[in-house]
């Protein structure tokens, strides 16, 4: 499967690449965030979330496990299934009411719901490096695949993945 | 008039009966979750289930035979109909109303915040209104102020981690378990208050928001300088942690007081029972000639308690009874009005 490895310098750099899967969002998509607490999961999403033109506060969902945010081109359900038990509870977020074509969701810990969740598109595995943090995203099926393709697309400047403080 | 409150949004189940005519609460019982992750040091999977189905009735019942009432005395049911986890509040809110519906008595939704904002007025010689509220817990961190019964301001929210949260994570930095945040609070006792300092966020502008993601992130790359042997130098961060959130969470509560003229502050919420927290802000409120509340422990955190206190309160004023079973997992507090004006 198709893979992708972007070093991010700074909480700017991870935003940014939040902000370059958001423009290269096709249709709706289902991204998994993976990392350590502190990795910059919550980070990524608020980038995502700035790029489809979401102004108000991101809140970590850690507490409400369920954050839905409406943007232009739909609604985006950011999820964190830390405090999750058991992948049955994820009936009590009404989960299954909102997998309807086009959603979007970006899950934190998403190993906590596993087969519960809709099918994924892309995996994101946050790691610290040194003082910044690496990202790996890693294409899970053809809609995947194709949407790392448009992220390798995006021109350098639109891009905005900082590799300049290198 | 005496009325059954429900607690069902979160991880807890609670349930209590208040008897509005005597200003007395009766009864009260709690199913929490988190002894039993407590006693685990952990989340331990098989335990946690959100089980409010099962634990409520029971709950019911205890409480009637705690308050010596059987069904035909209670006045009214209050339950929590939001904000919170959409299943886990329909479970609540169908056994109220079901339970109302049988004992033909009105069933009445109520708010969460409302609930724990109001919390502190069950204690002996309450506050008068206005006041400002900060509600502090796993879920927020807000301050607001409140003029009366139902009429809610928001003057400040978190734009990212609730202040719990931030303490559970960094707890979980420092190898001590999730949820860890009291376990912190007994690290940083033991901690030398001068070996760091952290930032505290959001008070170098105006304004009453806060921010508190950045306090893991900064503990986190001081814990990488430290030996994870060095038990004192773990103690020192959690000290430097907790001074740091204390000092910003009085910050702003200062700043909320001078900018509404108030002199009451009433804490609610899980970190209200903060001791470092509660005795700087009884440092605060004496400094500025005024006092500070808070309500007692057991309430701090979810309980059953503060909804048929609520309930007691709003059915007492002449809200109607609410007609739909609907729960609201999203429900700003300041769309609230007072009894019998909506």
């Amino acid at each position: 499967m198709k893979e992708r490895r972007v070093d991010l310098a700074d909480e700017a750099a991870t935003r940014a690449l939040g902000a370059a899967l958001a423009a290269t969002l096709e249709d709706g998509g289902v991204v998994l965030l993976h990392g350590d607490l502190g990795a910059g999961k919550t980070t990524l999403a608020r980038g995502f979330l700035r790029g489809l033109g979401y102004t108000g506060a991101v809140r970590s969902p850690t507490y409400t496990l369920l954050e839905p945010y409406t943007v232009a081109v739909g609604t985006v359900y950011h999820l964190d299934l830390y405090r999750l038990a058991d992948p049955e509870e994820l009936d009590y977020l009404g989960l299954r009411d909102l997998d309807e074509p086009g959603a979007i969701f970006l899950v934190e810990w998403p190993e906590r719901g596993r087969g519960a969740l809709p099918p994924a598109d892309l995996e994101a595995h946050l790691e610290h490096a040194g003082d910044g943090r690496r990202a790996r995203l890693e294409a899970l099926g053809p809609r995947g695949e194709a949407w790392l393709e448009r992220l390798e697309a995006l021109r350098p400047d639109d891009r905005m993945i900082s590799n300049r403080h290198q | 008039m005496r009325v059954l409150g429900i607690e069902t949004s979160c991880d807890e189940t609670g349930v209590a009966v208040y008897d509005g005519s005597r200003g007395r609460l009766l009864a009260h019982a709690l199913h929490s979750q988190v002894a039993l992750h407590a006693d685990y040091g952990g989340v331990v999977p098989e335990l946690a289930s959100r089980d409010h189905v099962r634990k409520t009735l029971p709950l019911v019942e205890r409480v009637l035979d705690d308050a010596g009432l059987v069904a035909g005395d209670v006045d009214g049911v209050a339950y929590t109909a939001g904000p919170g986890l959409v299943g886990a509040l329909l479970v609540g809110a169908v056994v109220a109303r079901g339970l109302a519906w049988g004992w033909g008595v009105p069933a009445l939704a109520v708010h969460h915040m409302e609930g724990h904002l109001l919390a502190p007025l069950m204690e002996p010689d309450p506050p008068a209104f206005p006041f400002v509220a900060l509600l502090v817990s796993g879920g927020h961190t807000q301050l607001i102020e409140v003029a009366e019964l139902g009429r809610y301001r928001l003057l400040g929210d978190t734009r990212d981690d609730a202040v719990g949260e931030a303490f559970d994570k960094t707890a979980k930095l420092l190898g001590l378990g999730y949820p860890g945040g009291p376990a912190l609070a007994r690290l940083a006792e033991k901690g030398a208050p001068d070996r760091f300092t952290f930032p505290r966020p959001m008070t170098d502008r105006p304004g009453l928001d806060f921010s508190f993601s950045g306090l893991k992130t900064h503990a986190l790359t001081t814990l990488r300088g430290i030996d994870a042997g060095d038990e004192a130098a773990r103690a020192a961060v959690a000290k430097a942690f907790e001074h740091a959130v204390v000092e910003t969470l009085a910050i702003k509560c200062r700043r909320a007081l001078v900018e509404t003229g108030l002199r009451t502050l009433v804490v609610a919420g899980g970190v209200g029972a903060n001791r470092a927290l509660r005795a700087r802000l009884e440092a605060l409120a004496t400094e500025l000639g005024g006092t500070v509340r808070f309500p007692r422990l057991e309430f701090c955190t979810d309980n059953g308690a503060m909804i048929a206190f609520a309930g007691a309160l709003r059915l007492a004023g002449g809200d109607a009874p609410t007609a739909e079973l609907a729960v609201r997992p999203r429900w700003p507090i300041d769309e609230l009005t007072p009894p019998a004006a909506a």
